[in-house]
């Protein structure tokens, strides 16, 4: 049985997405009970993978039981294990929050949207699972597809925000598409390990040139890296509190992997440093992205808003990580992808709950929050501490493996950028906190009656639990970072570092 | 020069779809028009995808012949076309239309709110609505 869990783990929700139907359509209340059942059990695989993968190394499931490199390999070793733990985990607590907060803002349209939030599922863990690099692509549109059906159910301006979401995201899978056929052309394979055995001695061709930077370009379009960010903001600030929740903490770190697995394993990164050498240019990019992204999130008013270009500072730091190419920076990538899934959840879930009892999510009005929804809002602190990097969270882990990293690359002037960046954290979040702590943004400091009292009104407890998980992974995997480190990073730190 | 354009044609012509449908979905305004761009685009790398897969001369669709169970002559895989860009493109046209699909149920949605799909409109109407607060 344990033997049969790599395919089971795409199947199951592929199917159960299949079967919502129907089962919706005979009573529409089977939907969210149903939901969190598949996620329960493809989240006990993912954790039964990861076991397995720590105890006795890296597992090779064959598709059919076609050998490799002619069928479909599926490889997983200890990164992609963590991704499915990841993305299982963010999509069980999303199920739980999903009963509520659909029923509140799509109501009558859970059965589709349950669906097709499977679907999404199915197309993440198939991304991270795979070793056939069309088999990547196919997921990712089935991820990318899922995720345009599941926006587009979303606030007014959010068929506009989809239709430009669908437009990038196309070219981004095309030009991975185009750069996947260029390898194949000169090596006649698509296995990603078979790949990398062959593809040295083809470094100096023009062709692994233009196949290497056309799958990079095609990624950072789906990871949203500054300059090819535009798509985002909006998409995922129109979408359902749910969709949100879900899809801001997994779609841009599950690109994120897709780029280290071709930086890392799929070329030599001594290509990207010696005969292409792109990464100095990631590194430059991801500090602008963290600038820009920070900048852009304290312009705005809207806390929802703000959240979204904060996605796209925390791609900055991923891609830092991964562009850096030493032992600490691919650290400091793997953390911050660990830290972004566990405080993008924990935050987004927790601003979906304030919409649900605010009905906007405005800064101004977030007026006395701490007092109406003391526990949403603890939840939410957790994770803006996460976020600028206070330990003992994994916020401050991933930062300090970063600056290592930068540390170790002699690469002063991107420490400045990473800590200058950290202020700007702290300046658009503490705004927020600021103004959920007082009723009035200027309070009366002559004021000596108390204050009037204020009732509390939590968002339901479907909707409450996983924000309070999401906050106390966040301290977990903080805590539990050391043995992170030792189980899961090191195994994978590429060779040659 | 015109030697090196004829004897890579196919290159030449996925190349100047896919300029094609970038440009339209780059600078055209109406919607429509830019989701036609994209299928262009989309179409242009399922054409690379097959050209690479044929061979010049005399060679053969790849249908294999036995007969009781064994091959009626040797296999030389220099007498067959390459099923598998072509088999990989099955897939990646399915993928395309589904694209398609999403993307036309999106532009009725668009439509039913704005009453257009000219994007200049929508921004200008959008913008109308917000500043009454609508």
């Amino acid at each position: 049985m344990v033997q049969q869990f790599p395919a089971l783990i795409i199947i199951i929700p592929l199917f159960a997405a299949l079967i919502t139907v129907p089962l919706g359509s005979f009573n529409r209340r089977f939907c969210h009970p149903w939901l969190i059942l598949v996620m329960a059990a493809t989240g006990l695989m993912a954790i039964a993978l990861l076991g397995q993968v720590i105890a006795h190394g890296p597992i090779s499931y064959r598709m059919g039981g076609w050998q490799p490199p002619w069928g479909i390999e599926y490889r997983i070793d200890e990164l992609n294990a963590l991704m499915l733990v990841l993305i299982t985990g963010a999509g069980f607590l999303g199920a739980i929050y999903s009963g509520a907060s659909f029923k509140k803002e799509i109501d009558g349209r859970q059965t589709m949207a349950s669906s097709l939030y499977l679907m999404m599922i199915t197309g993440l863990s198939g991304i991270v699972i795979t070793g056939d690099l069309f088999n990547i692509f196919v997921f990712l549109e089935i991820a990318s597809l899922s995720g345009y059906g599941l926006i587009a159910c979303g606030g007014n301006d959010a068929p506009l925000a989809t239709f430009r979401y669908i437009i990038m995201g196309t070219i981004g899978a095309s030009c991975y598409l185009l750069g996947v056929g260029y390898l194949y052309i000169s090596t006649g394979s698509l296995n990603l390990m078979d790949l990398s055995r062959l593809l040295p001695e083809l470094y100096h061709t023009r062709v692994i040139l233009t196949a290497g930077a056309l799958m990079l370009v095609g990624i950072a379009l789906k990871m949203a890296l500054f300059p090819l960010h535009a798509w985002l903001p909006e998409a995922y600030y129109e979408a359902p509190s749910t969709v949100s929740g879900v899809a801001a903490p997994l779609y841009t770190k599950v690109a994120g992997y897709l780029m280290i697995r071709i930086i890392y394993n799929l070329f030599d990164f001594h290509f990207f440093t010696e005969i292409f050498p792109i990464l100095e240019v990631l590194g430059w990019l991801a500090i602008i992205a963290l600038l820009i992204g920070s900048l852009y999130a304290i312009a705005q008013t809207d806390l929802k808003k703000m959240l979204c270009y904060s996605v796209i500072a925390q791609v900055g730091y991923i891609v830092l990580g991964i562009a850096l190419a030493n032992r600490a920076g691919f650290s400091g990538a793997i953390l911050t992808i660990i830290n972004e899934v566990c405080t993008k959840s924990c935050i987004f879930l927790a601003t979906g709950a304030i919409i649900y009892r605010l009905g906007d999510s405005r800064i101004t009005s977030l007026g006395n929050l701490f007092r109406r929804m003391p526990i949403t809002m603890l939840a939410f602190t957790v994770g803006v501490f996460s976020m600028i990097g206070i330990p003992p969270t994994m916020g401050f882990f991933s930062k300090l493996y970063l600056i290592f990293g930068c540390l170790e690359a002699g690469h002063w002037s991107f420490i400045a950028a990473l800590l200058l960046s950290t202020i700007l954290n702290v300046v658009y979040f503490f705004r927020v906190i600021k103004a959920a702590c007082f009723e009035d943004p200027r309070p009366d400091y002559q004021r000596t009656e108390p204050y009037p009292e204020v009732a509390v009104e939590e968002a339901p407890a479907s909707m409450l639990l996983p924000v309070v998980a999401a906050a106390s992974a966040i301290v977990l995997t903080g805590l539990g970072s050391h043995w992170i480190i030792l189980n899961i990073i090191r195994p994978i730190i590429p060779a040659g570092f | 020069m015109l030697e090196f354009v004829i004897s890579k044609y196919n290159f030449w012509i996925y190349v100047i779809l896919m300029m094609i449908g970038l440009y339209a979905m780059l600078a055209k305004r109406n919607l429509v028009k830019k989701l036609i761009g994209m299928n262009i685009f989309q179409t242009a790398i399922i054409l690379f995808y097959v050209s690479i897969g044929v061979k010049k001369g005399n060679v053969q669709v790849p249908i294999i012949l036995t007969e009781h169970g064994h091959l009626v002559k040797a296999i030389r895989a220099a007498d067959y076309l390459n099923p598998l860009p072509h088999v990989l493109m099955l897939t990646a046209i399915v993928v395309s239309i589904a694209t398609t699909g999403v993307a036309l149920a999106v532009l009725i949605l668009i439509y039913r709110r704005y009453q257009t799909l000219n994007e200049d409109e929508i921004l200008a109407i959008r913008q109308q609505r917000r500043e009454t607060g609508a």
